[in-house]
């Protein structure tokens, strides 16, 4: 069965610019692992126990203690652009 | 045609943790950009986040107080969007499987309940903070953007109503009480003017009777109870005139802009939201168990509704009940006035009154102050019996408050204790209708001005001592009426 994908939707939503060529074949790649995963679905699964997590644990939570932080020149540094403490990056909505 | 809005509200509260949702950051970060960052809450590669069980104690206790199912097996998802103040690209938030379903919140208008359902509670992270920068401050001109990822990763806990609010004075009436709520609890300080309490409303109208859902704006940008209500009021009428004008209202996202009073149309997202929300593969499921759900239940305090109520059962009305448990400390003082026999009426006065204008110029809450309810108490005592007048004893309160000592003594430091000694006062009144018997003629004859005048007259004669009430059933019972 085939699925049908909208690679071009896809690479929008996560950033990534494909050429045509990637499309064709990360299309291609992604049917291909839909197809694999309809075809899990289709299994007769009567009186399997659902599972919603591959691991059996639950609950791993952390007291509520400060542990510390990063040295702010270091973490600044890291940044390809910095000013007054702040990380600065280009403006992020167009003009109107 | 008339018209009905229908209003749902998302509200976002900062938890008051000591530690971040995911890290052990601080959440009490103070004013340097950027101090409080680790690999986690920047997002760093590989860095792994593990919740806070505080926070999750902390949700539970908002769906507890929300009447809300408080869901056994719960999980954690990733809404991803870009967005410079959300550095993993994806926010961690809750889905299919939030911690706390369906509950409700009655809110009372004047006497009428409406219950307002709550579609869902959730746990989630906070962003970081941009500052857009240019030349005329404007987000549209801004030039650069300037984050800080203090905030990133502060516990943060959604509340989802379902769209029962019918008008902006139920949305400001819900927010009011869902903030009591949370700070009740002791979870967060809802500050809405510092962004711990955020309120982002879906608006839409139908015409009256209609059943059927209208296309919903969401206003986002009210920094105060007052503006959610003039955000809603002007959303309203504006889809009203678009609408009655021959026009659609666009679903969109719109900005309050609270100099202006109006809402203005952020850019349109070139298409339609897609979350890809996915369940967050570095975090286990969630399990609480029944045992720990009713610990939950079991810890919640008094919560304001039922306060209200057990002030009103004291002999409160409805305003007085409001405002003492508004007031820091005002309730537990008329409770203990009341049940040590204090009349409840006065009490509540005095409290709204008095005490109020008191510790709001000093700044300061009724229990740093010396009153205490014995002095509530043989205040009103001195009120009943006469020996203290309306306006005394507001000056014998005061004082009390200032700390110069228990009622009666400051009563007669101040000479302030009035004669309600009708054998005394009956010579006054009859050496005043001596002195005016033309006046008293006239009570006689039915003119009830005269009445004014000669307790005035007795009140004079006595140095404003004699209690005003006998004066003046002393002067009826001798004009026979
Ligand atoms: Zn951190």
């Amino acid at each position: 069965m085939p699925v049908e994908i909208d690679i071009a939707k896809v690479a929008k939503l996560a950033r990534i610019a494909l050429t045509d060529e990637e499309q064709e074949t990360y299309g291609r790649q992604l049917a291909d692992i839909l197809e694999h995963a309809a075809r899990v679905q289709a299994l007769a699964t009567d009186g399997v126990k659902p599972t919603s997590h591959p691991l059996t644990m639950v609950n791993a939570f952390r007291p509520d203690e400060v542990t510390g932080s990063l040295p702010r020149d270091e973490v600044l540094a890291m940044a390809p652009d910095a000013v007054d403490g702040y990380f600065r990056v280009p403006k992020i909505l167009d003009e109107q | 045609m008339t018209w009905e809005a229908v209003i749902g509200l998302e509200t976002h509260v900062e938890l008051q943790t000591a530690s971040k949702m995911f890290c052990g950051c601080p959440v009490d970060f103070g004013d340097e950009p950027n101090t409080a960052v680790c690999p986690v809450c920047l997002g760093l590669p590989g860095a792994l986040p593990v919740p806070n069980e505080q926070a999750i104690e902390g949700i539970l206790s908002i769906g507890a107080a929300l009447n809300c199912t408080l869901t056994e097996s719960s999980l954690f998802y990733r809404k991803n969007y870009f967005y410079p103040d959300l550095p993993k690209n994806y926010q961690i938030s809750q889905y299919t499987f939030p911690l706390c379903l369906g509950g409700h919140l009655d809110v009372d208008i004047d006497g009428t309940v409406t219950r307002i359902g709550i579609t869902r509670v959730h746990m989630e992270e906070d962003t970081g903070k941009s500052t857009h920068v240019g030349r005329s401050g404007r987000i549209q001109s801004a030039d650069h953007t300037l984050l800080d990822f203090n905030r990133s990763g502060v516990p943060l806990v959604e509340i989802v109503t379902e769209p029962d609010i019918r008008s902006a004075d139920e949305a400001r009436v819900y927010g009011t009480e869902l903030q009591r709520i949370v700070r009740a609890l002791g979870v967060s300080d809802a500050r809405l003017e510092e962004g711990s309490m955020r309120f982002d409303s879906n608006v839409s109208i139908r015409p009256s009777g209609s059943t059927e859902l209208g296309t919903r704006t969401e206003v986002k940008n009210v920094n105060s109870l007052r503006s959610l209500h003039r955000a809603i009021t002007f959303e309203i009428e504006r889809q009203i005139e678009v609408v009655e004008s021959g026009g659609t209202v666009d679903q969109e996202t719109r900005h309050w802009n609270e100099d202006l009073g109006t809402t203005t149309s952020m850019r349109n997202k070139e298409e339609s939201e897609d979350y890809r929300y996915f369940q967050e593969p570095d975090l286990l499921p969630l399990h609480i168990d029944v045992s720990w759900q009713e610990r939950v239940r079991a810890a919640l305090p008094v919560l304001p509704a039922e306060l209200r109520n057990r002030y009103r059962q004291a002999g409160a009305d409805a305003r007085t009940a409001e405002i003492l448990v508004d007031g820091e400390g005002l309730g537990p003082l008329f409770e203990e006035a009341a049940v040590l026999g204090a009349d409840p009426r006065a009490v509540g006065i005095w409290l709204t009154g008095e005490v109020i204008s008191f510790t709001r110029t000093a700044e300061t809450a009724v229990t740093t102050t010396p009153l205490t309810a014995a002095h509530l108490v043989e205040l009103s005592e001195m009120t009943a019996d006469g020996r203290l007048s309306a306006t005394a004893a507001k000056e014998v309160l005061t004082a009390v408050l200032e700390g110069e000592g228990a009622p009666g003594e400051i009563a007669d430091a101040r000479d302030l204790i009035q004669v309600s000694d009708v054998g005394a006062i009956e010579t006054e009144v009859d050496a005043v209708i001596a002195e005016h018997l033309d006046a008293f003629e006239k009570l006689r004859a039915g003119d009830p001005k005269t009445l004014g005048f000669l307790t005035g007259q007795v009140m004079r004669a006595t140095g404003g001592k004699a209690d005003p009430r006998v004066v003046q059933e002393l002067l009826r019972r001798k004009a026979g009426g």
